[in-house]
């Protein structure tokens, strides 16, 4: 146990690579680049030697128990000739986590301290991020080969590992936070990387926004928890008192939600998602990590970290729709078809990563911890490859637009056209890659849990994003891979051509794993259950944490069973997706041109490629009618003086409103969401009048509501 | 008469605070604002004095040494600020100061 | 006992009239200097406390510090020197009538809460120390429980002194 317990040690090394590269990257003969690769690989060995060796811890307790039980029905079976238990019960058995802990500091009596609780899901994840980082850092020295700020680049790249690493293996919450925070930052930086071109600092700064409001939500999350759980913000006390019904369940409840909010922003949940596809302004290199392995997968793992909150705050397992459930639905069907209007290959795949996150938090919303878990591994492995293969592509065309700059490339570049292929296949879900094995476990979870088809609807709603995928990504694979070569691509004095080998091998290597991680949990039930025991449900086996701070310990907790009617839906649902976006494009049937006749047909596409308008409400109306009315009514009350609203509450606030409703009306196009806008500039109008600029005022106003305030509390008290 | 009483200090204190906040909503010179709120710190400061006294507790003096260490860094703060307006506008009256009239 | 009782009220008057003269007074440099002797006979208060550690800082930061940054500011802003009917807004008066409305809350809470008489100070208000001063009770209580705000504090410290210089600095 060597590995595990000292797994610690890993983030550190990457830590140490990001101080190391900044400070000596310059020198070095390959600017930096060896360093943070050293210390990666590293990481990588030592990660694989940590999951070795929690195998066989694994199965050593698993083992002692099944000695245990043998023991204890040999001294029953001389009690009683009657065997009590079924041989093919699976052996309940306890897991040991890795832990270590410092006091990190201490104010008056409360200690904060550091630590390490590494148990499955943690294990699981140093291996995902270790080998997608390893590979991106492999990819990136040919990819922004020669660009300025190449050291800084990879000092960015460690620091995000490492804040990802630390991240899985947090001990307390305030480290999650701590851990979050940094993971921002560092995405934030990445983004940002050619920052002098606008677009892209606005990119990364909106990241770095949309993120904060998620942040208040952790914090608040943590802040309750802590007081909920006799000020502790150990992961496993919370996750135990939570479990055993010692934490009301409002508190739990609130808290959830405070969470949910981190998830939302975090891993790109609907309404917030919508710095994801923005952050595609980052190297692609970049954008594969932010997606597969680091950023967008610390939400979803903060909730399976705190499952016994989730679990119990919003009742998963007895049949209720939950918050979770309902983003993640929401998430699958607005991503995927969001993805399906885009140009930019980079934002389909963005797109594309929001609905398969919806996914994920729609699995762990009806409980199927181990089907999310499962479906965050295997996509991970085939996302990071299709982002690695479009960076491939627009490497040699200098553009990451499908519908101007590429088509055929696939007799240009065969290799990336393979794996790409391999890939797409995995996310689609088609027999037998990674992604048709977790899918349906996700789709089999939201079929049997929950009661009596307690969230049937949302399996439903999985098999349609399903269909959607497989639309989007075949439409994807024809623009960039099939036709005839447009713009760049078609440019006869500088073909494109294939990629080095530093970037095809990372390639081969993800294109490998999305072939071969669906087995990792290969079921053994229904059609399969004839299947190994050594072999089946391995992910399971070792990667769900035993113990009494995961929902294992409550009866509602259960895992869905394979459903072969499931299976055959999905894969008939993806085979139509691919055929009907076959006949669409190759074939040229179907209605073409039905945008630019049908008026109904051609506002859904607007809706869609504006992004449901969701970024007009952010800065179009909601920025705006903070800014813009306030502004405009400063310059309408110095022409009309005050007489003109020092009039009755009411008709004040009638008139505010009408006053603001008219000016934003020629400013902004949509008028649905102009209430919002009103009341804001409304209240605003209204709380103009208090703000004279004279400092005394404020003070005299202060003094004299704490005056009051205290008088009150006198009389009360 | 005889023994030193809680409230003679609470009640100094109150009197003291009081005085800076008329200090703070009267005078129109920056710098004599900010004296006056040294007036009311010093009277939080009483306060926290006397309570540490009676509880037998060293907390007191713990924060009455903070918040004397964070007046310091107010006064550098606030005196640097009034010497920024003076250059701009020659003049420290807080009436001429109302730039974030909404 | 009577004999600290009589320091208390004389430290009293000295800090109430010179505090009235710091928010009255029409003269700036006058207003610090009555400010100068509310600072030290707060200190002195805080003798009869028995907190000569905090005596001693007040001392050493507000009269020693402060002070002269008020008298600096006072000098780079120009202040007229000599008396200044200006310093003081023209309706006063509203200014007062909160102080006095605070006040009345204020006392009253305090009379009601503590009372005159059944709140006495402990006769032996000297701390627990080794060596008959607190300065080594406050110095322990720093650096052990709240080591982290004192770090906090310096780091505060830190920032204000780079602040100020950013500010104040002519460009």
């Amino acid at each position: 146990m060597w590995f595990p317990d000292h797994a610690y040690l890993i983030p550190l090394i990457a830590a140490a690579s990001f101080v190391l590269i900044l400070f000596f990257g310059k020198r070095m003969p390959k600017k930096g680049a060896e360093i943070g690769i050293t210390a990666l690989s590293i990481c990588f060995v030592m990660a694989l030697a940590t999951n070795v060796q929690w195998f066989s811890h694994v199965n050593s307790a698993e083992h002692e128990a099944e000695v245990a039980q043998e023991e204890g029905e040999a001294a029953e079976a001389l009690v009683s000739s009657e065997s009590t238990g079924s041989a093919t019960e699976p052996i309940e058995f306890e897991v040991e986590p890795s832990r270590a802990s410092w006091t990190w500091w201490q104010s008056g009596d409360v200690t904060f301290s550091v630590g390490m609780l590494l148990d499955g899901p943690g294990v699981m994840m140093l291996f995902v991020v270790t080998l997608i980082s390893l590979l991106v850092h492999i990819y990136s020295t040919d990819y922004i080969g020669g660009d300025r700020r190449y050291t800084h680049y990879f000092a960015f790249l460690s620091l995000f590992s490492a804040s990802m690493l630390g991240l899985v293996m947090s001990e307390t919450t305030l480290q999650l936070l701590t851990c979050w925070e940094l993971v921002g930052l560092c995405s934030f930086a990445l983004i940002g990387h050619w920052w002098e071109e606008k677009p892209n600092s606005d990119a990364a700064l909106k990241a770095f926004i949309t993120n904060r409001v998620g942040d208040v939500g952790l914090i608040c999350g943590v802040i309750i928890l802590f007081f909920a759980a006799d000020q502790s913000f150990d992961i496993v006390t919370i996750n135990e008192m939570a479990l055993n019904g010692e934490i009301s369940h409002l508190a739990l409840l609130v808290a959830s939600c405070s969470l949910m909010a981190a998830v939302m922003s975090k891993s790109g949940q609907f309404v917030l998602h919508t710095w994801l596809p923005d952050a595609m302004a980052g190297p692609t290199p970049v954008s594969a990590l932010i997606h597969a392995a680091t950023m967008v997968v610390a939400g979803v793992f903060m909730v399976a970290r705190l499952y016994g909150v989730f679990f119990q705050g919003f009742s998963i397992g007895t049949s209720s729709v939950n918050p979770l459930v309902v983003i993640g639905a929401i998430t699958v069907i607005g991503g995927a078809s969001l993805a399906f209007v885009q140009k930019d290959i980079k934002k389909v795949l963005a797109y594309s990563t929001v609905s398969q996150l919806g996914y994920m938090v729609m699995a762990l919303g009806v409980g199927a911890w181990t089907a999310a878990l499962f479906h965050l591994f295997t996509h991970a492995m085939f996302k990071a490859g299709l982002f690695l293969g479009a960076g491939s592509v627009a490497h040699s065309v200098h553009s990451f637009d499908m519908t101007e700059h590429m088509g055929g490339m696939r007799k240009f570049m065969p290799k990336t056209f393979v794996t790409f292929l391999i890939c797409t296949a995995a996310l689609i879900g088609l027999f037998p890659l990674a992604g048709f094995w977790s899918k349906d476990e996700v789709l089999s979870g939201a079929q049997q849990l929950g009661g009596e088809g307690g969230y049937l609807v949302f399996m439903v709603v999985g098999l349609v994003g399903a269909f959607l995928t497989a639309l989007y990504m075949t439409r994807c694979i024809y623009l960039t891979f099939f036709g005839e070569p447009k713009g760049h691509a078609a440019d006869a004095e500088h073909p494109p051509h294939e990629s080095g080998r530093r970037i095809l091998v990372p390639l081969y290597i993800l294109s490998g794993m999305a072939i071969i991680t669906g087995f990792a949990n290969l079921p053994n039930s229904g059609v399969l259950s004839g299947s190994p025991d050594g072999a089946s449900l391995r992910f399971e086996h070792f990667y769900e944490p035993k113990g009494s701070y995961f929902p294992s310990v409550l009866e509602t907790f259960d895992h869905p069973e394979f459903n072969v009617l499931i299976a055959l839906g999905s894969t008939i649902i993806g085979l139509l997706g691919i055929s009907l976006a076959y006949a669409w494009y190759w074939k040229g049937r179907g209605p073409h041109g039905l945008t630019s006749r049908n008026k109904f047909a051609k506002a859904g596409y607007t809706v869609l490629v504006e992004k449901y308008y969701l970024d007009h409400l952010y800065t179009g109306i909601i920025v705006g009618a903070v800014k813009g009315p306030i502004a405009r009514g400063a310059y309408w009350f110095n022409q009309k003086g005050i007489d003109g609203v020092v009039n009755s509450a009411g008709v004040a606030a009638v008139k505010s409103g009408k006053f603001v409703y008219e000016r934003i009306d020629q400013g902004v196009v949509d008028t649905i969401v102009n209430a919002s806008g009103s009341a804001a500039g409304g209240s605003g109008q209204r709380l103009r009048r208090i703000q004279t600029g004279r400092v005394q005022q404020y003070a005299a106003l202060l003094f004299a509501g704490a005056a009051i305030l205290a008088g009150i509390f006198i009389i009360v008290i | 008469m005889d023994d030193l009483l809680l409230n003679q200090f609470l009640l100094l204190g109150a009197v003291l605070f009081c005085i800076g906040v008329y200090g703070v909503l009267a005078r129109r010179n920056a710098v004599l604002v900010l004296m006056s709120i040294e007036l009311i710190l010093n009277a939080v400061n009483i306060n926290l004095i006397a309570f540490g006294a009676f509880w037998g507790s060293i907390t007191g003096s713990v924060f009455a040494l903070f918040v004397i260490a964070i007046a310091a860094a107010e006064v550098g703060v606030g005196l640097a600020i009034v010497l920024l307006i003076y250059r701009n506008r020659r003049s420290v009256d807080l009436d001429d100061v109302a730039e974030m009239k909404g | 006992m009577v004999a600290q009782n009589v320091f208390f009220y004389l430290l009293a008057g000295i800090i109430l009239f010179s505090a009235f003269r710091v928010v009255t007074s029409n003269n700036v440099v006058h207003a610090a200097l009555y400010l100068v002797a509310v600072l030290a006979a707060v200190a002195a208060e805080y003798v009869l406390l028995a907190a000569e550690f905090v005596a001693a800082t007040q001392v050493l930061v507000y009269i020693g510090a402060i002070i002269v940054l008020f008298l600096f500011g006072i000098m780079l802003t120009r202040a007229k020197l000599g008396s200044d009917q200006d310093l003081t807004h023209p309706h006063w008066a509203l200014s007062a009538a909160t102080a006095v409305v605070m006040f009345g809350v204020m006392g009253y809470a305090l009379v009601d809460q503590f009372h005159w008489t059944a709140t006495p100070l402990p006769a032996d208000t000297r701390l627990v120390s080794v060596d008959g001063s607190n300065s080594a009770t406050v110095s322990d209580s720093v650096f052990t429980a709240y080591l982290v705000p004192f770090e906090v504090v310096s780091v505060l410290l830190l920032a204000a002194l780079v602040g100020a210089i950013v500010l104040a600095r002519k460009d």
